[in-house]
């Protein structure tokens, strides 16, 4: 009987040899003479479209949240209440899919391939934190972004890290942003989700050296504060230049009560001089060690002199080498175009085809027999490689270039001196988490001076 | 001096906000551009199963622990064979349901006698984990009826999908949610009766029986 099989797989390769492997009609549908119905099979229907938008009202409105305690409210503990409903929700419910971080490559793929439409609330989800960050600094990291909440969450022993090596370590998110963009917009992948250490968190479950690599952060983040948010997060680096400039601002020392607010003291309580509070940074030096992520900075004073014209004579040199920098990294980024390419699948499997044509390599992969099979012709796929390394050669000039140009700003950056009078929070490093808050004694003069005032308003 | 100090902060304030303006301006324009290109309608992740080769990355590189692919039955596609090569594969020890002559990994497709001499062979989604090798089966000896497909019961949509990166013939696609599966249909299927049927008129007079 087993004969028997093969006699039939024999005369059936005989018979289909010429065919591709599927969609050969070989055996035609019967009909049935006993009143048989095929069955349908349901075919169970996506997420509704419904949802994401109600996604992007949580986000909207968890922004808008997020930026009043910040800025207005001054809370810790409804930051970090904040914080955690994001991570639930983002994360562990939403699975953190898509995220503003892994928005990036969809909006680099739009722009540069011409069949992708970029869904609209995953461009909302991109643009949203920025338009936030333009007005009220980087509220999105506070409390809104479930791979930041995850990190805060576990800072509990921060150390500080040295400012050159911060500066230093912070020049892969750079990097990092300049590879994703680049690898997203030839099409090839997307590195920031194929490598989010904490995306197997959420889903709890997947790749394991992810969830190693996940763990790893997390451990680290016990004693370095957010180190993903900080030196290699790409989302991070846009957010730290909007911030720069953002309308409002995180401010340690609390801003001066109005004076309708102050003017009336509570009868029975001593009456604050009015010259205490809300006078600004008495630069007690309390909040100095406060930010877990190094992003205080203290008052500085002007530079000796003879400091002052050894720095100008580097700041000159320095703006000859920017277009040095920026070229050279910009032909390093061109000349790795061979390695860079290989992530797109193209030019692996044209690769590996050329290999096997060669006799380099003796036995097929499963995407080359996968090609041979579709009887496509080789000399096309090479063609198509070769266009997609071109692609490469030009992406390479551009994304290094960025990466020269951010490392010679960097060089000016440390260069320059700015002139502090106050503990102040470092407007793009900070990621007004509220933590420093609480360690300034104008905010608990002013806490005590509104709570006066309640007091003093209801006894009215 | 003083006077000059104060310039100079001036000129930074509005240098600032200049610049604050002008990226407030380009984000608008962003969004204006995107939006131009932009679709209301999100994407799922989807099989196109003319181009799959049913290699097996994915019952293993999904995100969840049970595949979100499963495979699928194109009854109208069917041929309802009694020896299925998607079944049993191309060596059984004997044409019957025996744990040992399924091809099945996990026993996910049920075979029931219909009419002599057709058999009905169904997908148990809970038992089937995606690994396609009954999709080979059926594509490399039979009609093709079976093949694989994301469902979207279970699929988590990741923005970029563990299975499409490892997908080695690049059969992953991006589709409207609307329109949420690529199923096989018969008229999509190139006719290649005539040598079939002499195929099949031999198969069925072979007198073999089933258990």
């Amino acid at each position: 009987m087993i004969r028997l099989v093969y006699i039939i797989i024999g005369t059936a390769f005989l018979l289909l040899s010429s065919g591709i492997a599927s969609g050969f009609e070989r055996f035609p549908p019967p009909d049935f003479e006993s009143g048989y119905e095929q069955p349908t099979p349901a075919n169970p229907a996506p997420r509704r479209n419904i949802y994401e938008y109600v996604d992007t009202a949580v986000l909207l409105a968890a922004l808008s949240l997020s930026s009043y305690l910040v800025l207005r409210t001054r809370s810790r503990r409804a930051i970090l209440a904040l914080c955690v409903f994001s991570l639930f929700y983002f994360g562990f419910w939403r699975k953190g899919c898509v995220c503003p971080i892994g928005a990036i490559q969809n909006i680099a793929l739009s722009v540069f391939d011409r069949d992708y439409a970029v869904p609209l609330t995953v461009m909302l989800f991109f643009l949203l934190p920025l338009v936030f960050t333009l007005f009220f600094g980087r509220t999105f990291c506070a409390a809104v972004c479930p791979l930041g909440a995850i990190q805060d969450v576990v800072v509990l022993r921060p150390i500080s890290v040295p400012e050159w090596l911060e500066g230093g370590l912070r020049l892969f998110a750079y990097v990092y942003l300049a590879a994703a963009v680049l690898f997203a917009a030839t099409g090839s992948a997307f590195v920031i989700c194929r490598y989010d250490p904490f995306i197997s968190f959420f889903h709890l479950s997947g790749n394991f050296h992810l969830l190693i690599l996940g763990g790893c952060f997390l451990l680290v983040g016990v004693f370095v504060g957010r180190p993903y948010c900080r030196f290699v997060c790409p989302y991070g680096v846009i957010l730290r230049q909007l911030s720069r400039i953002s309308k409002w601002k995180v401010a340690i020392t609390p801003h001066q009560l109005s004076s309708s607010e102050s003017s009336e003291p509570a009868p029975g309580r001593q009456r604050h001089s009015s010259g205490s509070i809300g006078a600004g940074c008495i630069k007690c030096r309390l909040c100095e060690d406060s930010c877990p992520f190094g992003a205080i900075r203290a008052p500085t004073a002007d530079w000796p002199a003879h400091d002052y014209n050894r720095s100008k004579k580097r700041l000159a040199f320095l703006i000859i080498l920017l277009p040095v920098l920026v070229f050279s990294s910009g032909w390093i980024g061109y000349a790795l175009r061979p390695v860079t390419s290989r992530v797109h699948a193209t030019v692996r499997l044209a690769d590996r085809i050329y290999l096997e044509e060669t006799g380099q390599a003796e036995e097929t992969t499963d995407a080359s027999s996968a090609f041979r099979g579709t009887g496509k012709d080789i000399q096309e796929l090479y063609a198509e490689a070769l266009d997609i390394q071109a692609g490469f050669g030009l992406g390479g000039w551009l994304a290094g270039g960025f990466v020269g140009l951010v490392l010679a700003g960097k060089l000016i950056a440390v260069s320059l001196q700015r002139r502090r009078t106050d503990y102040q929070a470092d407007r793009a490093g900070c990621l007004a988490c509220g933590r420093c808050f609480e360690y300034c004694p104008q905010e608990h003069a002013k806490r005590k001076l509104a709570k006066d005032n309640w007091f003093n308003h209801r006894e009215r | 001096m003083m006077s000059g100090n104060k310039n100079d902060i001036d000129r930074r304030h509005f240098l600032r906000d200049s610049l604050w303006g002008a990226c407030l301006a380009g984000l608008g324009a962003a969004a204006g551009a995107l939006s131009r290109k932009s679709s209301a309608e999100n994407t799922v992740w989807q099989i196109d199963p003319e181009i799959c080769v049913a290699c097996g990355n994915c019952a293993t590189y999904c995100v969840l622990e049970e595949s979100a692919v499963k495979c699928v039955h194109a009854y109208a596609m069917c041929g309802y064979c009694r020896i299925c090569f998607g079944f049993s594969g191309p060596e059984p020890y004997d044409i019957n349901e025996a744990a040992e002559n399924q091809l099945c990994p996990t026993g996910a497709i049920k075979r029931t006698f219909v009419e002599d001499p057709y058999y009905e062979y169904t997908i148990d989604e809970s038992l089937c984990m995606g690994c396609g090798k009954c999709v080979k089966g059926c594509n490399t000896f039979g009609n093709g009826a079976l093949f694989l497909q994301v469902r979207h019961d279970r699929c988590l949509n990741c923005n970029e999908c563990s299975i499409a990166a490892a997908c080695p013939s690049g059969a992953f696609k991006r589709v409207p949610a609307d329109k949420p599966y690529l199923l096989k249909r018969v008229d999509s299927v190139r006719n290649n009766t005539a040598g079939c049927k002499a195929l099949r008129s031999r198969r069925f007079s072979n007198g073999v029986d089933s258990a």
